[in-house]
């Protein structure tokens, strides 16, 4: 995602994707998968591109991507911040943690902040449980958040420097 | 292998595969579905068992199984009709309604909606359940069709018939769980998609989600505007489907009380579309001549149907030049009605109103297309409406349709053949235009006007028709995915075609968008197909270049068929476009 390719490169590289798989209508999962890596979300015009590329309704790959929450059609932030929800992580205060995360970056889950630095998601267990509660930034997780100082330096590891 | 079963104590034996709901219908216990609807002959087949309405009580099964989707298994006892069954049944139906706006009284599907008539004959009285209602915004973006979301039961019928027989794939379900809903790509409203109009998603819709754009008192507006001359001209396939509005038999043949009734709304002159499917067949047939002698391009297509149209110029925007220039009838007519028919009458085009009744929606957007007409202010045709707005406005007045006698048609533009008339079935236009190909070749009286191999519900029909010494390989192909299926071999060089008649709907006009509702019901297109030919057989001229109202105006007006006039009023050019 952190990516500094223009976008002409980013739709020659998904072309040349596309182009190296066998069974392209089959693979529309995948091909969705590597757009939003690329591009970091999946623009309409990036869909309506693939629909075209693999001959099928861009209703379609609309209708695929509106049905995996993995997928986003907005804009993210150079970083990704999820908060785990799932029992474990909930019981022990993901909903204070996710509080904490909205009051610290100052936007709601599923915004982005205004510099485009974060971008603050929540998703279900993955299986960190004996950590919880825990946030995962950039695939990276953080364990045991409970205190808004903890929060705080994990953030403040991902902002730029001075 | 043959399956026994007893279904509510009654013994039966079908074929292996055999659902449980096919299986209740051999022994007449209908059991209600919403979401499910096979339609053989058009190869549709909406099998997602997502409404759970048919839902049945099988020994030793802890869970209802829905019928639908459940095959047949040796031994099997099936009851429809236990207490369970039919309260899940009457649930199912609550459940639905509880996301669904009430306002039965006044939507537009009313006594069509097979929602309401199934929660009037399970005895829904109350709704048990109080949730969040959906709120979608209606869209009402085009001439043709209205999609209201917030009546949608996600049967996915629409998604199915768009999918899979047009291949247009406009539709999809969005989102996941409660939130799910048939939308277009990106929440295009539909007039920015590849939507053709076609209207087959309306004619399978159960409920008011799909319906078509409402005109019926714009009509009202111009019939009572003095400073109007009001024109109405009708589709060769309404006279076959306008009946059943009035609890008639499909396939009785309604032509005299339906212009009757015309004349009793207040129109001034009542025309006959079928006059210009005669004047389409002398400058289609003259178009094919002429490609033939001076090396133009073929296959020549047809280019009647406007939805057909609509799909070429999304899809294969690459083969614009394919299809005939000719408009369609309808647009020939209105063409004629504001040049030569005003000059005939001396009045300005501009006070005349051209009403089409037609069996389509696709037509409403044809009418709107801004290349249709003299100029920006004058169209060819200026209002549209379906059979069904039609049986509305007869009944909005209070006409007792089946006590009218029997009227004809206006001078000159409502005299037509048996040629003209088959247009509204699949084949029909092919088999007109070789009636009059084959004298124009030959110079020969042609005995047998009948192509039987051109009839019939297959949706692809070839035939090789030798005349004046060549062979002409013609197809006649209906739905719109049967017609992508030979564009493409036309798209890769594979087709030795040199004509071919395509329309969008799957039978023809007498299957449109626009006809009334047949439920699923394909022997209703069946008995209106053979209406069709049985009025042909009917007709003293079974030929269109025989119409001597069309040899009076080629003479007095028109000059020579597919000459300079001709292509002033009648042809008309194609834009690519996106497909989306």
């Amino acid at each position: 995602m952190c990516n500094s390719d223009s976008p002409n490169e980013f739709a020659q590289k998904l072309d040349n994707f596309i182009d190296s798989l066998p069974n392209k209508k089959e693979n529309l999962i995948a091909i969705l998968h590597y757009a939003q890596e690329i591009y970091g979300w999946l623009p309409d015009n990036v869909q309506w591109h693939i629909a075209q590329k693999l001959d099928i309704p861009s209703a379609k790959v609309y209708g695929v991507v509106s049905f995996y929450s993995y997928f986003t059609m907005k804009p993210r932030g150079e970083h990704v911040v999820n908060v785990c929800m799932g029992t474990a992580c909930f019981v022990r205060g993901a909903e204070k943690l996710k509080n904490e995360l909205e009051n610290q970056l100052k936007i709601k889950a599923g915004e982005t902040t205004p510099d485009n630095l974060f971008t603050l998601e929540t998703l279900r267990c993955v299986g960190a449980c004996g950590l919880a509660p825990v946030m995962i930034v950039d695939g990276e997780v953080h364990g045991k958040m409970h205190e808004p100082q903890e929060i705080n330096e994990v953030l403040a590891k991902y902002r730029p420097e001075g | 292998m043959d399956i026994h079963l007893t279904i509510n104590d009654i013994p039966l034996t079908v074929p292996e595969g055999t659902t449980i709901l096919e299986a209740a219908r051999t022994i007449n216990i209908d059991i209600p579905t919403l979401c499910h609807m096979k339609l053989h002959e058009m190869h549709y087949n909406n099998n997602i068992a997502s409404c759970r309405v048919c839902v049945v009580e099988i020994e030793g099964r802890r869970n209802l199984a829905s019928s639908c989707s459940t095959p047949v298994m040796e031994g099997m006892v099936v009851k429809t009709d236990s207490l369970r069954a039919i309260q899940a049944r009457r649930a199912m139906v609550e459940l639905l309604l509880s996301d669904h706006p009430k306002s039965c009284l006044t939507c537009a599907k009313n006594m069509d909606c097979d929602l309401r008539k199934l929660a009037a004959e399970l005895g829904v009285r109350t709704i048990g359940y109080e949730g969040v209602e959906s709120e979608f915004e209606i869209d009402q973006s085009s001439s043709s069709i209205v999609r209201d979301p917030n009546k949608c039961i996600r049967c996915r019928r629409c998604e199915t018939m768009c999918n899979e027989v047009q291949t247009v794939g406009v539709y999809s379900a969005m989102g996941r769980g409660f939130e799910t809903v048939i939308k277009t790509a990106f929440d295009l409203p539909l007039s920015q998609t590849a939507c053709t109009f076609c209207g087959q998603c309306l004619a399978v819709c159960p409920t008011g989600a799909l319906t078509e754009v409402d005109q019926v008192d714009k009509v009202w507006k111009a019939l009572n505007d003095p400073n109007q001359f009001v024109v109405v001209q009708t589709a060769p396939a309404v006279r076959v489907a306008l009946g059943e509005e009035f609890g008639m038999e499909p396939g009785e043949i309604v032509t005299g009380k339906m212009v009757a009734s015309l004349r009793r709304l207040g129109f001034d002159r009542v025309f006959d579309t079928d006059f210009a499917a005669d004047l389409t067949i002398m400058e289609e047939a003259s178009e094919l001549v002429h490609r033939i002698q001076h090396g133009g391009r073929l296959p020549l297509l047809t280019s009647c149907c406007p939805a057909w149209v609509k799909f070429f110029e999304h899809q294969f925007p690459d083969l614009l030049d394919i299809p005939s220039t000719c408009k369609s009838p309808h647009q020939m007519m209105g063409s004629l009605i504001k040049s030569y028919y005003a000059k005939t009458l001396g009045i300005d085009p501009k006070s005349i109103t051209v009403v089409s009744v037609m069996p389509c929606v696709a037509k409403k957007y044809e009418a709107a297309r801004p290349e249709l007409g003299q100029s920006a202010d004058t169209a060819d045709v200026d209002i549209v409406i379906t059979t069904r707005e039609l049986a509305r406005m007869i009944r909005e007045a209070s006409i007792h349709f089946d006590h009218l006698k029997d009227q004809e048609f206006d001078h000159p533009l409502g005299e037509s053949t048996g040629a003209a008339i088959i247009f509204g079935t699949t084949g029909g236009v092919l088999e007109a235009a070789l009636r009059t190909a084959y004298e124009m070749l030959t110079g020969e009286a042609l005995e047998k006007v009948e192509f039987e191999a051109l009839r019939g519900m297959n949706g692809i029909k070839e035939a090789v028709i030798p005349i004046a010494g060549k062979d002409y390989r013609i197809a006649v192909i209906h739905g719109l995915g049967n017609a992508r299926t030979v564009l493409e071999k036309i798209r890769a060089g594979e087709s030795d075609y040199d004509v071919i008649e395509i329309m969008a709907c799957p039978g023809g006009c007498i299957g449109g968008g626009g006809q009334p509702y047949h439920h699923g019901n394909m022997e209703i297109l069946k008995s209106r197909a053979a209406a069709i030919y049985r009025e042909d057989r009917a007709k003293p001229l079974r030929k269109s270049h025989e119409n001597l109202a069309i040899v009076a105006l080629y003479k007095d007006y028109l000059g020579e068929p597919y000459g300079e006039r001709a292509h002033q009023l009648l042809h008309t050019s194609y834009t690519a476009r996106r497909k989306i």
